[in-house]
C-alpha cells in the first residue's frame, strides 16, 4: 500500500484528500474495500487474476489487527461454504475465485441464491477473457444470472471500491449473496482509490428464520418463490444506482458499454464527447427501463461488452425482431478475446492508427520451467521410464507442471480441470489404456484429486499417480498448500498399498534412481503412487534472501 | 501533459520496479496513473510487459490503444521490438542492449540492433556494463528508467525520491547504488540528444 504524499506538501484541502488516494490493483481496491466495510472473513483458493484479493488482506495489518479470517481454503467449494457458515452467523463475507473456480464452487454458489444470506455475502469472481492464465474465458455473468443474484460489474478500481460496501448492504437489505464480476484487466490495474469511513463488523446474530439455510424441498420452494419475487426489486436497484444513462444528440446509434468496455469507449473520444446515447451498464439484472429508453430512441444498438455476448443476446432476442443490434454475435466486433480501445474504436467506424509491424526476426519467448525447477527432473525420469510404453499416456492437471506440454518435454496429453489428471487416467485405463500416468501437484491434489484417487482405489484401476510435491501453490506465487506434510497419511487413509506409496527427491544426480522407481510402479498393477518432493526454487530462493538479510 | 508508456522484458528483469518508481513519481507530481500489470502464467520466463499511463487529466482506459505510446521503455533489446505495433510514429524507444537470451532460437544481436536502428526514435544502451561498472549488476533497470527520465515530464528530483520511498527496506546502501544507476542513465541520453 502506497501513501505517497509528504507531510509538508499538505497545503490545501485538495492535498489532504488526495493524501488518502490509495495506489491500487483493482484486486487490492476490492480487499481494502472489503476491510473498511467490516468483512470478518475473506475465503478463497489461488487463481490468477484473483488472488491479490485475499493477499492483500493477508498481508494488511489492519485486517490482523481487526482479526480479520483469512487463510486459504483447499478449494473453491469449501472456501463459498464456509463463507456462506459465516453469513449464517450474521457476519459480511467475501469469497473470491477465478472464473473456473466457480464451476468448482458452483452448487454452493447456485444454491446459496436459494437460501439467501444472513450477514453480507460477496462472490468476487474474476474472469480472463483472452485466456491470459486461464484454460476458457466462461463469462461469470451467465453464473450470476443463473443463480438469479444480482451482479455488479465494475469499471474502475474506484468502482469496484464503492460497489463492495454498496453489495454488501444490498445483501443484507436483501439477504440475498450478491456477485462481483471483474475481468484480468481491471484485476491486474492499479489506479488512485479514495477510501470511506471504515465500518466496525457485525456481531453474531443467527437468522430470524433458524430454517432459512435448510433447503429440504418444502423450505426450499419457498425460498425459491422468494427469490423469484426479489427479481423486481433487485432490477429496480439496477435502475437507481451503478447504471447510469448519458444522452447523446445522434440518434442513430445508441451503445450499452458493460464494465471495463465503457473505459475504452471514452479513450475513443478524448475529449469525452460521445455523440451516441450512452448506457453505462456496472449492475444487473438488467435495467429494462434504461434499456427501453436506448432502444426507444436509438435506430441501432452496439454492444461492447468482455466476454461473452449475454447483454447482446438479451436485448437481440433469438429472431432479432425489430431492432437491429450489433456487437459479437454479428462480426462488429470479435467473437472471442478481451476487447482493447481499437477494437472498441473499429465498432464505431472510427479510424484507428497503426504502429509499426513487428519485425520478422522477433520470436515468441513461451513461459518455461525456472532454473532449478524440480518438476523438470521429474518429467525427465518419467520420460524415459515411460519410453518401452510409448507416447500418449500422461494425464495432467493445472499448476507449474502444465508447462511440461511445451517443449522440450512434451510430457503430458491432458489438461482439463483442477483434479482431472487422476480420474481422466482412471477412466483411459478402465478403457484398457494401461498404464496410464497421471501428474498432478500438491496443492491440486488436496484441491480435488482427493476423491478421484478414492475411485482409482475403489475400482482397482491400473494407475501411476505422480503427486508432484513442490510444498507450495506455485503457479499463482507461492502460497501455502493445504496438501503440506499431508500427503502420504491422505494416500495411506484413502487405501493405497504402502508399499506402493514412493516418495523420490528429483534431482538430475538422482535420475538413475528415479527412473528404477518410475519403471517399478508403471509394472505394478494397480493404484501406485509417486511423489517427488523437492522446493519449488522460487519459494526456496525467496527464503534465503530473507534469512540472509535477517542475519545482515 | 500525457506519457502513455510500454514497458517490456522478460519475467523477473525488474519491470514491475521501474513501472513503481514512475508511478510513485507520478502521483506524487499530483498526476493521474493508470498500470496495468502481468501476473501468473506470464511470468515463467515468458515475455512481459505493462501498460504505464500517466495524465495531468483522468484517463480513461487501462490499455493504451495501439499505435498511440508515447514510448517503449525496455530492458530487454528483442522485447522493445515486440511491441513497436503500440508505438505512435513520433514515439521513442529506450532499450537496454543486452539480451536476455532463455530460447534457442533467439536471433542474432547484431539483427536485433539493426531492427532498433531502423526506428526513427530510438535510445539504446548497454544498461548491464554501466550498472557492472557502478558496482551494482541489479540495477541495470533503474539506468533504463535514467535513460527514459528525459522524456517523462516528472521533476528528476521526484524519480529519485520515489527510488528511495521503494526501496527503503533494503537500506541506504540499496538505495544509493539505484540513485547513481538513475543518473548514469540519465547522462547517457543527456549526451545523445
Amino acid at each position: 500500500m502506497f501513501r505517497f504524499v509528504s507531510i509538508q506538501k499538505i497545503q490545501t484541502i485538495k492535498d489532504i484528500n488526495f493524501m488518502q488516494k490509495l495506489l491500487l490493483l483493482g484486486d487490492e481496491a476490492i480487499a481494502q474495500a472489503a476491510i473498511d466495510a467490516g468483512l470478518s472473513g475473506i475465503y478463497a483458493y489461488p487463481g490468477t487474476p484473483s488472488t491479490e484479493i485475499t493477499e492483500y488482506v493477508q498481508r494488511s495489518k489492519e485486517a490482523r489487527a481487526k482479526n480479520i479470517h483469512s487463510t486459504w481454503s483447499a478449494n473453491e467449494k469449501t472456501a463459498a461454504e464456509a463463507a456462506l457458515g459465516m453469513s449464517y452467523a450474521g457476519k459480511r463475507t467475501m469469497v473470491c475465485m477465478k472464473h473456473v473456480g466457480l464451476n468448482v464452487a458452483a452448487d454452493p454458489f447456485v444454491n446459496s441464491g436459494v437460501t439467501g444470506a444472513n450477514g453480507g455475502i460477496i462472490y468476487v469472481i474474476a474472469d480472463d477473457p483472452s485466456m491470459h492464465s486461464s484454460q476458457n474465458e466462461q463469462d461469470s455473468r451467465f453464473f450470476g444470472k443463473f443463480a438469479l443474484i444480482p451482479i455488479l460489474e465494475p469499471s474502475t478500481q474506484q468502482e469496484a471500491y464503492d460497489m463492495v460496501h454498496y453489495g454488501f448492504e444490498m445483501s443484507e437489505k436483501y439477504k440475498t449473496p450478491v456477485m462481483m464480476r471483474i475481468t484480468t484487466r481491471l484485476a491486474h490495474s492499479r489506479a488512485g482509490v479514495l477510501r470511506k469511513e471504515p465500518k466496525a463488523q457485525n456481531e453474531i446474530k443467527l437468522p430470524e428464520d433458524l430454517r432459512q439455510f435448510v433447503l429440504l424441498p418444502a423450505i426450499a420452494r419457498k425460498r425459491y418463490k422468494l427469490l423469484l419475487n426479489n427479481q423486481e426489486l433487485f432490477e429496480n436497484e439496477s435502475e437507481n444506482n451503478f447504471n447510469t444513462y448519458f444522452d447523446g444528440k445522434d440518434k442513430s446509434l445508441g451503445i450499452i458499454a458493460c464494465g471495463i468496455a465503457y473505459n475504452y469507449l471514452m479513450e475513443c473520444y478524448p475529449d469525452r464527447n460521445i455523440p451516441y446515447p450512452v448506457l453505462k451498464l456496472n449492475q444487473y439484472p438488467m435495467p429494462r427501463k434504461m434499456i427501453q429508453k436506448l432502444v426507444n430512441e436509438c435506430d441501432e444498438i452496439l454492444v461492447l461488452e468482455d466476454g461473452f455476448p449475454l447483454v447482446e443476446e438479451l436485448v437481440k432476442g433469438l429472431l432479432s425482431v425489430g431492432l437491429k443490434v450489433k456487437g459479437r454475435l454479428d462480426g462488429t466486433v470479435p467473437r472471442d478475446g478481451e476487447l482493447n480501445p481499437n477494437i472498441v474504436a473499429l465498432s464505431l467506424g472510427l479510424v484507428v492508427t497503426a504502429g509499426k509491424n513487428i519485425p520478422e526476426l522477433v520470436v515468441g519467448r513461451p513461459p518455461s520451467f525456472c532454473s532449478g525447477c524440480p518438476h523438470a527432473d521429474s518429467y525427465n525420469a518419467l520420460q524415459d521410464a515411460l519410453k518401452p510404453y510409448g507416447a500418449g499416456r500422461v494425464f495432467s492437471d493445472i499448476g507449474c507442471y502444465t508447462l511440461g506440454a511445451l517443449k522440450p518435454f512434451e510430457a503430458i496429453n491432458s489438461c482439463v480441470d483442477m483434479g482431472a489428471s487422476i480420474t481422466m487416467a482412471k477412466g483411459a485405463a478402465d478403457a484398457g489404456l494401461v498404464p496410464a500416468v497421471a501428474v498432478i501437484g500438491d496443492s491440486t491434489f488436496t484441491h480435488s484429486g482427493m476423491t478421484g484417487l478414492l475411485d482409482a482405489i475403489n475400482n482397482k484401476s491400473n494407475i501411476t499417480v505422480v503427486i508432484l510435491d513442490n510444498g507450495t501453490t506455485g503457479m499463482t506465487g507461492g502460497q501455502s498448500s493445504a496438501a503440506f506434510g499431508k500427503i502420504e497419511d491422505i494416500c495411506k487413509g484413502l487405501g493405497v498399498e504402502e508399499s506402493h506409496i514412493r516418495v523420490i527427491k528429483p534431482l538430475r544426480n538422482k535420475h538413475d534412481e528415479n527412473f528404477k522407481v518410475f519403471e517399478e510402479e508403471l509394472a505394478y498393477n494397480g493404484v501406485s503412487v509417486i511423489i517427488p518432493r523437492r522446493e519449488c526454487i522460487v519459494t526456496l530462493n525467496k527464503r534465503m534472501r530473507e534469512k540472509f538479510s535477517q542475519k545482515k | 501533459m500525457k506519457k502513455d508508456i510500454i514497458l517490456a522484458g522478460v519475467g523477473g528483469q525488474g519491470i514491475l520496479s521501474i513501472a513503481a518508481t514512475i508511478g510513485l513519481a507520478a502521483v506524487e507530481s499530483g498526476l493521474f496513473l493508470k498500470q496495468s500489470e502481468v501476473h501468473g502464467m506470464s511470468q515463467r520466463g515468458g515475455d512481459v510487459q505493462s501498460h504505464l499511463r500517466i495524465s495531468d487529466k483522468e484517463i480513461a482506459s487501462d490499455l493504451i490503444p495501439g499505435g498511440k505510446a508515447d514510448m517503449i521503455i525496455s530492458v530487454e533489446p528483442m522485447e522493445a521490438l515486440r511491441y513497436l505495433p503500440m508505438l505512435s510514429s513520433e514515439g521513442w524507444v529506450i532499450t537496454n542492449t543486452k539480451p536476455f537470451i532463455n530460447i534457442s532460437n533467439y536471433p542474432p544481436i547484431n539483427d536485433v540492433l539493426a531492427e532498433l536502428d531502423k526506428v526513427s526514435n530510438h535510445i539504446s544502451i548497454d544498461a548491464d556494463q554501466i550498472a557492472n561498472e557502478l558496482g551494482s549488476a541489479k540495477s541495470a533497470n533503474m539506468v533504463i528508467l535514467g535513460a527514459a527520465s528525459p522524456f517523462l515530464d516528472i521533476d528528476f528530483k521526484i524519480l529519485e525520491n520515489a527510488i528511495r520511498f521503494l526501496f527503503k527496506s533494503k537500506g541506504e546502501e540499496v538505495i544509493s547504488k539505484n540513485i547513481e544507476a538513475l543518473n548514469a542513465g540519465r547522462k547517457f541520453t543527456e549526451n545523445k540528444i
